[in-house]
């Protein structure tokens, strides 16, 4: 790892800023010089977008950016999947050449990303999928379904993983591509979900053609290249940001507010005002929990603080809206907005405060599924954290084939 | 807030956990809950003399440490651990902190040292009979007597109130609220140890009857100190509260590694696995928030009130999930008296409701934010 000075990462900011400037160029033309002047992400080596620095140091250069422009693109609302876990994943994995093709569209947003890892046959066992490729000589050919697509219907490359081959235990016998969403036999359909939107979509492969240099890792390499993006994911998710009574429960305690009061006894609002207290008192220690595990971070020795954020994350959001409709009364019997099925708008929903939380309500749900179900998360802090034996597994040194799996 | 423990804060938690291990094993604990007094001498004598524990947040000018809040939330973390039973919580926290931040100048070179030394056992008399943890509450009257003051009236659940030769009464003067000195001994004081749910803090119920007293805190009304008082207090009670919780994750989750029904460790049965990872939750939260309060207290600039109200309403009730879960976990083991696992529960419980309980946390904070 290399080393410089803050200064000298300042310096080059603003030099990059000096040639291009974000308040006057178009987004891509930014990004991509911002890449060429290494400071899309500082950690990458030098070449790929980055300087061979530690990845703290990116504060720096976004702190500068901030400071010196009214533009700053945020790298969650450009490309999520692609930053998140497709730059690091191709850096980890791939060839050089996949490193040159690949990094800097996916840095500026040209070409976005997806993940193509759960079915509708394996959820929290994700190592258990079906989707197959098949050699055709250097080629592959692609069969099955993939579901839960974050942006699949804005890519252009999809990272999947497919089984190579069903003879061995479900663990050994998956690869990892890259798969041109574009491709032949490639269909994608959006998947319309608890409140009418399609934030995901389901994918339909058939006979999909992959050339065989796109493969990331090995063959039979799937697993160990799919926990690197899974790991990058987990650390995305999980609270803690923000200041005191921010967030959710603002809006809880504004609802609380604005609430019918003629609705309310003595005794029902005692009652509610308790349950509000309450999951303020646990947004701030999810908040002030957070702190620590970041500061825990910093300080080199992680602590088990750091392991707990998405599991509390999931169940008080859960909790939090359930609230708020609690706090609405008889007005939570309607759904103003609607359930056209459509897509999602990209940038934000203008709605009443009201209406918000109807949709947090319905939204918050899948809290506690996505990015690792409660349930998961449970083991892992039991096995991982506390160190409490696994389960016997039925499917452990079994050829994939010979597992039973349902429809 | 940064929430960063020290090398010497690490090393102060070394200290005190080694010590712990050797003078307070459950043995120890059980053989000093069923004494009346409730702690061993000599280990109090130790605490004071070898570790100086007794004298942490004592100004070095009365012959204590110096030391903070943050440093206190270590010790006392350990001391819920290990569930010491000693009159630590009524002579170093509240007696010491009602000197430091309400009593006199002249209050507290007389009594400091003694408490810094080990010499002396103090607590303070602070709940009205029939009343609660709030200054509002206290209507105790002190009056005037020649040069001293009068007291009449009973103070409930006191602690160590049986034992301490220092007894500092909270009581309205002609200005307000003050702190007001009481000896073992004195005219009219009867004293009775109460029969506690938990039997490693002993509690007394204090009568007072024309009971001769002596004025030590600072002049003026001092009912926002006392109330700070309180607010330290909480923070060294949350601050035992993660310790014994811990130890009852720690419990739970060694017996359900090793503990084998149906050929295997029932900590691989999920059902098991699940209410150890909730309680892995809750007391990293309950650390979260006990942490937040001690270095709040320690900074001096924050809203500490608050910090303390979620604290206590926090600790409280992770403390006690934790240590009926132990028992749960522990199955037809965890219900015997011969399995710790019941000392933490009913220490759970009973410090969930000492200094108010979490409801009553609650119910302030609501009225701070205006919900």
């Amino acid at each position: 790892m290399k080393t410089m000075s803050e200064a000298e990462l300042r310096e080059r900011t603003r030099a990059l800023l000096a040639e291009v400037h974000p308040d006057k160029v178009d987004r891509t033309t930014f990004r991509r010089a911002q890449f060429d002047h290494g400071l899309a992400w500082v950690r990458f080596p030098e070449g790929h977008g980055g300087l061979g620095l530690t990845a703290n140091l990116q504060q720096i250069v976004n702190d500068e950016i901030r400071k010196n422009a009214k533009t700053f693109y945020e790298d969650m609302a450009i490309n999520p999947i692609g930053i998140g876990m497709g730059g690091p994943v191709v850096l980890t994995h791939g060839t050089e050449e996949m490193k040159k093709r690949l990094l800097r569209p996916l840095f500026t947003g040209e070409e976005i990303w997806c993940q193509l890892f759960s079915e509708p046959g394996a959820g929290s066992d994700v190592a258990g999928l079906s989707t197959r490729a098949v050699r055709d000589g250097d080629d592959w050919i692609v069969n099955g379904q993939k579901v839960w697509t974050t942006l699949a219907h804005l890519s252009k490359w999809g990272m999947l993983v497919a089984r190579t081959n069903p003879d061995v235990p479900k663990h050994e016998g998956m690869s990892y591509f890259l798969l041109d969403m574009q491709s032949p036999g490639v269909e994608v359909r959006p998947l319309y979900q608890i409140t009418g939107e399609a934030e995901f979509n389901e994918i339909f492969m058939t006979d999909v053609r992959i050339p065989g240099d796109r493969i990331l890792g090995h063959e039979g390499d799937g697993w160990k290249v799919a926990i690197t993006t899974l790991m990058n994911e987990r650390t995305s998710l999980g609270g803690g940001g923000g200041s005191r009574g921010s967030g959710p429960i603002a809006t809880l305690l504004r609802l609380w507010k604005n609430r019918e009061k003629a609705a309310f006894t003595q005794a029902s609002e005692a009652v509610m005002r308790d349950r509000i207290t309450q999951l303020h008192i646990e947004c701030e220690l999810l908040r002030l929990t957070g702190m620590r595990a970041k500061a825990g971070l910093r300080s080199g020795i992680p602590g088990p603080e750091g392991s707990v954020g998405k599991l509390a994350m999931a169940e008080i959001n859960k909790r939090l809206w359930e609230c708020s409709l609690d706090v609405m009364g008889s007005s939570s019997l309607l759904y103003e907005a609607g359930y056209e099925l459509k897509r999602p708008e990209l940038h934000g929903r203008a709605s009443r405060v009201e209406e918000h939380a109807k949709y947090q309500f319905l939204r918050s749900r899948a809290n506690s599924i996505e990015g690792g179900t409660s349930e998961v998360m449970r083991n892992i802090l039991g096995e991982r954290v506390l160190g409490l034996p696994g389960e016997p597994r039925v499917d452990k040194n079994v050829p994939w084939k010979d597992i039973p799996r349902g429809v | 807030m940064h929430f960063t423990f020290t090398e010497e804060h690490e090393e102060l938690r070394r200290t005190v956990r080694r010590f712990l291990e050797q003078r307070s094993d459950e043995q120890a604990v059980r053989r000093a809950m069923e004494t009346e007094r409730g702690y061993d001498d000599d280990v109090w004598s130790q605490m004071a003399g070898q570790m100086g524990l007794q004298g942490l947040i004592v100004p070095a000018e009365h012959g204590g440490a110096g030391l903070g809040w943050v440093e206190m939330m270590v010790v006392l973390e350990e001391m819920g651990r290990s569930l010491l039973c000693a009159p630590y919580l009524s002579t170093a926290v509240l007696a010491a902190g009602a000197l430091v931040e309400a009593g006199s100048e002249e209050a507290r070179s007389e009594i400091l040292p003694g408490i810094a030394s080990g010499e002396t056992i103090a607590t303070l008399a602070f709940v009205d009979d029939g009343r609660g943890w709030d200054v509002a509450d206290v209507q105790m009257q002190a009056t005037k007597d020649g040069d001293g003051w009068k007291l009449s009236g009973v103070k409930n659940f006191v602690l160590d109130g049986h034992t301490a030769d220092v007894i500092l009464v909270v009581a309205r003067g002609p200005d307000g609220l003050s702190l007001f000195r009481v000896d073992a001994g004195a005219a009219g004081l009867e004293r009775a140890l109460l029969p506690t749910l938990d039997l490693t803090r002993k509690l007394a119920r204090v009568s007072f009857s024309s009971t001769p007293a002596k004025r030590v805190g600072a002049s003026g009304d001092l009912t926002s100190q006392l109330r700070r008082v309180l607010d330290l207090a909480v923070v060294g009670l949350v601050a035992e509260q993660v310790g014994g919780a811990q130890r009852c994750l720690e419990m739970s989750t060694e017996y359900a590694r090793t503990r084998l029904q149906f050929g295997r460790p029932i900590g691989s049965f999920q059902a098991i696995k699940h209410r150890c990872a909730d309680m892995l939750v809750s007391v990293e939260f309950a650390k979260s928030a006990a942490y937040n309060a001690g270095f709040t207290a320690a900074e001096g600039d924050g809203d500490l009130a608050s910090a303390a109200h979620i604290a206590k309403s926090y600790c409280s009730e992770a403390y006690f999930h934790a240590a009926a879960d132990n028992i749960q976990i522990h199955g037809g083991m965890g219900f015997t008296w011969e399995h710790p696992a019941h000392l933490y529960f009913k220490r759970a419980k009973s410090s969930s409701v000492l200094f108010g309980d979490p409801m009553q946390h609650r119910e302030q904070l609501a009225q701070s934010l205006g919900i």
